[in-house]
């Protein structure tokens, strides 16, 4: 799960991180006020969860409270498009204004999960406003990395060492140390999985801040992480994925024509692999997962016709602990009380193979054992729709 | 032969009396899996499935002297059960549970990597030896015994490789799956390792996805170390950048992660990646697997 900018700022303060004030608002009088406050001169911000919202236009600069005001105004309501968005852009609902912070440098200060080691690595670099995968790729030896051990964290000698890298001044050095041991505080207050400040400054009158925050949180944790948990916002997803998360279902919105439903993710990734590669387009990701109920999979079906994209509906379900019986019945409740004039393309193999089988056949579905040859067909299927390919 | 589990195996459930754990055990014992203990606290000297159960771990090891666990206990509590599996010294834990928090693995991966311990999952089916041992949730009609090694980050798509394998001749030696979490005990590198060191194991497929670079690390091992073939799919050519699909460990990040950087690797490494799960047994039999 993501947070905001002005989230992810309120997390890191209260782990004792400098930050740049400032007050989140949600229309143009409250930024007016927010600048004045501030002292006239801001930064306005648009709050989006999407990278590259500075070449968009989504980072603007006002002089005057009237200006945070005029700026704030066509900011708020309005769509950015960023890199990261899509064509289609996200609605900006909050700017962040804060005030301008005269700065001499930048750096980059980060914390991930590393898969390879599992441990937590803090990351930190002298190249701050770049992509850290940019640096990665360019100058590597500018990264610099220190791993937490599970038990002790981060030792000082650690936050020492890696602020050191960063500057040669004493007071720096200090106030960096601070930072470094704040992020990864926060990190595991918060059950985070990916902590990224860019750029961390240092103002021209000596200060280190977090001029930029992006957090993300590890899903599974959410359960004791309620504050956590509280600041999602249901804007910033896929209407049709947020449903479908509410549901108990995972799923990821493509922009095919066949929608799929299988159990486990990685038969559901195969899956659209699958339709690719034999000349279709998946509409959807979607795993009903592994105990599944009928009512799971009326649920799928749901959020799957409610894709106008949608011109075949293809079912792979390979039964282990989900019951080939369970999908069935699923499948005919699902029909009967959705309906639907799309094809219907199911494979079903595994456990009680042959009671779901007997269930579709009732309703005068036609049932595959293979999947590349129900793949197949839900190809041409969609074809014959006309559906575009 | 196989890997990890055979017919020396006596495996220990925790949470033996819930409903996965239940319907497992069963399950495991019709496979012919030596199941000897189960654990669920405040229910000790009850039994479930013909299993007498214990309140601890430390009980059961005493009683029983069990040399494997398999955890199916709810997530929240999954990662204790791993930490008393390991204070009791058992030497295996498989822990099928599905959405720990990462941070929660992390832990208890570097206690049971200090005491020595192999822990296999979390989120994964558990491993097979075919014939002998089944520790987990998979079908264990789809398996026949055999001597191709499959390792896999995924359930069910580990039985479609599997199911099409055995249609084709092509019995198993032992076939599990690491998970699909981050974090995750243990990786394809130390699994080719074992594939590698047992001699009835004579080739093996690995069924890797999205995420990390768990596979690129592999394909280095198999450059460097691996005599044996291996042939391999990866699942998710078609994932969007950025998001999570259904694994928490499957999602490109940063832009890496893909499953082109992936197949390249291997690729480079001599290993063939199937386009298709079907493919996978003729890419076997073309590298001289019979």
């Amino acid at each position: 799960m993501k947070v905001h900018e002005y989230q992810a700022k309120g997390i890191l303060a209260r782990s004792g991180v400098p930050i740049p004030k400032g007050r989140v608002v949600g229309n143009p009088e409250d930024a007016y006020h927010a600048a004045r406050e501030l002292g006239g001169r801001v930064v306005i911000k648009a709050q989006v969860h999407a990278g590259g919202r500075g070449k968009a236009g989504g980072i603007q600069l006002a002089q005057t409270p009237e200006e945070a005001e005029a700026k704030a105004g066509r900011m708020l309501g309005s769509s950015l498009v960023t890199y990261q968005t899509g064509g289609r852009g996200v609605v900006v609902k909050r700017v962040l204004v804060e005030e301008v912070v005269p700065l001499l440098r930048e750096l980059y200060l980060g914390a991930v999960l590393d898969r390879a080691l599992s441990r937590v690595v803090v990351m930190a670099s002298t190249e701050g406003g770049v992509e850290i995968e940019e640096t990665a790729t360019r100058s590597p030896e500018k990264i610099f990395k220190e791993w937490a051990d599970p038990f002790i964290g981060l030792a000082d000698f650690q936050t020492r060492r890696l602020a050191m890298r960063l500057s040669s001044d004493r007071a720096i050095i200090r106030q960096l140390a601070g930072v470094i041991s704040g992020v990864y505080a926060a990190f595991l207050a918060n059950d985070a999985s990916m902590v990224e400040i860019n750029p961390l400054v240092i103002t021209d009158d000596g200060r280190v801040m977090a001029l930029d925050a992006k957090m993300s949180f590890d899903d599974s944790a959410l359960y004791r992480r309620a504050d956590v948990a509280q600041m999602r916002d249901p804007a910033e997803e896929d209407s049709l994925e947020e449903e479908a998360r509410t549901q108990g279902l995972s799923f990821v919105r493509l922009d095919g024509n066949i929608g799929c439903v299988v159990n486990g993710a990685g038969l559901a990734m195969a899956t659209m692999d699958i339709v690719k590669y034999f000349g279709g387009s998946p509409a959807n990701f979607l795993d009903i997962g592994g105990s599944s109920s009928p009512e799971k999979v009326l649920a799928a079906m749901r959020v799957l016709l409610a894709d106008p994209r949608v011109k075949t509906v293809l079912f792979n379900i390979f039964g282990g602990i989900t019951r080939c019986d369970d999908v069935a019945t699923g499948m005919v409740q699902a029909l009967r009380e959705i309906g639907t004039p799309l094809p219907v393309v199911v494979r079903l193999t595994g456990t009680n193979e042959e009671e779901g089988r007997r269930i579709l056949q009732e309703v005068g579905l036609e049932v595959g054992s293979s999947m590349e040859e129900a793949v197949k067909k839900a190809v041409a299927k969609a074809a014959e729709q006309g559906g575009t390919i | 032969m196989s890997i990890l589990v055979d017919t020396s195996t006596r495996v220990l459930v925790q949470g033996i009396t819930g409903r996965d754990g239940s319907f497992h055990t069963r399950k495991m014992k019709e496979y012919g899996t030596n199941v000897v203990a189960g654990v669920t606290p405040g229910k000790g000297g009850t039994e479930a499935e013909g299993v007498p159960v214990f309140d601890t771990v430390a009980d059961a090891v005493a009683a029983v002297c069990p040399n494997c666990s398999v955890i199916y206990v709810p997530a929240a509590l999954a990662a204790d059960a791993m930490l008393e599996a390991a204070e009791s010294g058992l030497p295996l834990v498989v822990c099928i549970t599905e959405g720990l928090p990462a941070l929660d693995v992390v832990k208890a991966k570097a206690v049971m990597q200090r005491q020595g311990i192999r822990l296999i999952g979390p989120n994964c089916p558990g491993v097979i030896s075919p014939g002998t041992c089944k520790v987990g949730i998979m079908p264990g009609s789809i398996h026949q015994p055999g001597s191709i090694g499959v390792v896999s980050r995924s359930g069910t798509l580990t039985y479609e490789v599997v199911a099409g394998l055995s249609k084709a001749g092509l019995g198993q030696s032992t076939a599990l799956g690491i998970g699909g979490d981050p974090v995750i005990g243990t990786t394809f590198l130390d699994v080719l390792e074992l594939f590698e060191k047992d001699p009835e194991t004579r080739a093996v497929v690995m069924i890797g996805e999205i995420g990390g670079n768990d596979e690129e690390r592999a394909a280095e091992y198999i450059m460097r170390e691996m005599t044996k073939p291996v042939v391999a799919f990866i699942a998710g050519r078609m994932a969007p950048p950025g998001k999570r699909m259904g694994h928490a460990g499957a999602i490109i990040a940063g832009g890496k992660g893909t499953a082109a950087e992936k197949t390249r690797a291997l690729e480079e490494a001599g290993v063939p990646v199937a386009q298709v799960p079907s493919d996978i047994p003729g890419l076997l039999r073309q590298r001289g697997v019979q």
